[in-house]
């Protein structure tokens, strides 16, 4: 089966990517708990420590991929046919487009809900608030950060795909500048806020696609961390960001 | 009436700083006990040591004769000893009854293959946790509360708030670090009656309080710290009049300028 599919094909193929995706980003962050997070939480409290063990975590990870597929970019195959369906202005909305924003959309939708209505959502946002007391109300930490992990892997393994889908290339290192993105989609959302971040990462893909227009495409990375600059020193809380402060007494 | 909790020769330092220093005290199932002395007596130190946040240099310390020394916060929880706090400590961003759920989580079996597959025992727990929870903020007389963001409740229905959490975890010792703390006379008195319930309910509670009206209301047995030792235990009003006491309150008579 080369080349792009159609129909209920394609959907079996883009289900089954899915999946593959989804299990091995899952599989990734599972590991990546245990080994660069675990160790270093049971010895400080420091967010700083987490923070530089996630740093080098992602060296290493962009390292051996560079070592084992060379550094430089790679072919995506294409997997669906990109139709324009039709056009706003001298936009194009193509059928590769209209799916990146309906399955986003989706699955924020799953998380928020699942987040805000289950019992390892509670968990998680109790931990997020105040692990100390979470622990005294008898919540396995432990357990919730780590299926907190797996949860964050299975949503990075659809980005993965949809990422995929849409740009057709792929490299060793083509998640660290996205990774950096979505952290500052979630400072401008307001960290520890779902639907915030969600709307931070609308907000900032739009500035930065209406930056590149006035100022140039080379200039797109330096408006988004100056977006970044501006929010920490603005309104760390971002958008609709959590009182941080309350949290930690 | 068996002994519940039971503290024997427990010593607790901070660096050279002697925080409780060689502690015998014991409460008995069904008891309302309270743990009265001047500030930085080590009254919530010894909290801290039951619930497991500290560990005792020495001694011991039970929970109907099984050890709870070494044992880590959320397993001393499992064995049913709950706590409130001095400041309050609830998760402002999560609903009142949500905040109670997390409590009442603490005792749930079925795990997440149950909650995804969205098994009838799973739901049967999300339902009858969310109806306990329900049950205990009536308890403590914040039912219409129930989905408003913890921290947007008054401070004394904050208290009792942390209160409810406190039971969804289903003590049999409940710990309650100064609940009156803050509130105006009409609700102490409202605080005392649910104490009351609370212990009727088969829950034993032991308090740190300052208000002495209220202590001497409500307990059955006093216990008095001073610098970490204990230096008065007894009925109330035993307590009251004891000369140690009164002089770890007002100052010895011969301190008086």
């Amino acid at each position: 089966m080369k080349g792009p599919q159609t129909g209920i094909v394609l959907i079996g193929v883009l289900l089954l990517c899915a999946l593959a995706a989804m299990g091995a980003s899952a599989t990734t962050a599972f590991l990546l708990e245990r080994v660069a997070y675990r160790p270093l939480r049971r010895r400080t409290t420091s967010r700083l420590a987490a923070l530089i063990s996630a740093i080098g975590a992602s060296f290493f990870i962009q390292e051996v991929f560079a070592l084992r597929y060379g550094r430089d970019i790679l072919p995506f195959p294409r997997i669906m046919n990109k139709t324009v369906l039709f056009h706003i202005g001298s936009g194009e909305v193509r059928t590769d487009k209209v799916l990146v924003v309906l399955a986003a959309i989706v699955m924020m939708i799953l998380l928020d809900r699942f987040v805000g209505t289950s019992r390892l959502g509670r968990g998680i946002r109790a931990t997020a608030q105040d692990p100390e007391m979470a622990v005294l109300m008898g919540v396995n930490i432990d357990r919730v950060i780590v299926l907190t992990f797996i949860l964050g892997g299975l949503m990075a393994g659809v980005a993965a795909l949809l990422f995929g889908t849409f740009f057709e290339v792929t490299q060793y290192n083509i998640g660290f500048l996205l990774g950096i993105k979505a952290f500052t989609a979630a400072v401008l959302g307001g960290i520890g806020n779902l639907r915030g971040a969600l709307i931070g990462g609308f907000a900032l893909g739009l500035i930065e696609s209406y930056g590149a227009s006035i100022f140039g495409a080379q200039w797109k990375d330096v408006i988004a961390f100056v977006v970044l600059v501006l929010v920490l020193l603005v309104r760390p809380t971002g958008l609709l960001g959590e009182q941080l402060a309350r949290s930690r007494i | 009436m068996g002994r519940l909790l039971e503290l024997a020769g427990v010593t607790v330092r901070f660096g050279g700083v002697v925080a409780v220093s060689d502690l015998d005290l014991h409460v008995d199932e069904g008891e309302i006990f309270s743990l009265i002395g001047p500030n930085g007596a080590g009254k919530t130190t010894v909290f801290n040591i039951v619930t497991g946040v500290y560990e005792a240099a020495q001694g011991s310390v039970t929970l109907s004769g099984r050890s709870l020394r070494g044992r880590r916060p959320h397993q001393v929880t499992r064995l049913g000893v709950a706590r409130t706090f001095q400041n309050l400590r609830l998760f402002g961003n999560m609903s009142a009854l949500e905040n109670v759920m997390v409590g009442a989580d603490a005792r749930h079996r079925t795990g997440i293959p149950g909650a995804i597959l969205g098994l009838p025992t799973h739901r049967a727990e999300e339902t009858s946790g969310r109806e306990t929870a329900r049950e205990l903020l009536a308890l403590v007389g914040i039912a219409e509360l129930a989905e408003d963001a913890a921290s947007n409740l008054s401070y004394g229905d904050q208290r009792r708030l942390e209160i409810a959490r406190a039971l969804a975890t289903e003590p049999r010792l409940l710990l309650l670090d100064e609940p009156t703390a803050g509130m105006n006379p009409p609700e102490k008195s409202a605080l005392q009656g649910l104490v009351r319930s609370i212990r009727d309910r088969g829950v034993t509670v032991l308090l740190i309080e300052h208000d002495m009206s209220v202590v001497m209301t409500i307990s059955d047995r006093v216990a008095v710290l001073d610098f970490g030792r204990k230096i008065a235990e007894g009925q109330p009003a035993d307590v009251r009049t004891d000369p140690a006491v009164i002089t770890a309150y007002l100052g010895a008579p011969t301190d008086a300028a």
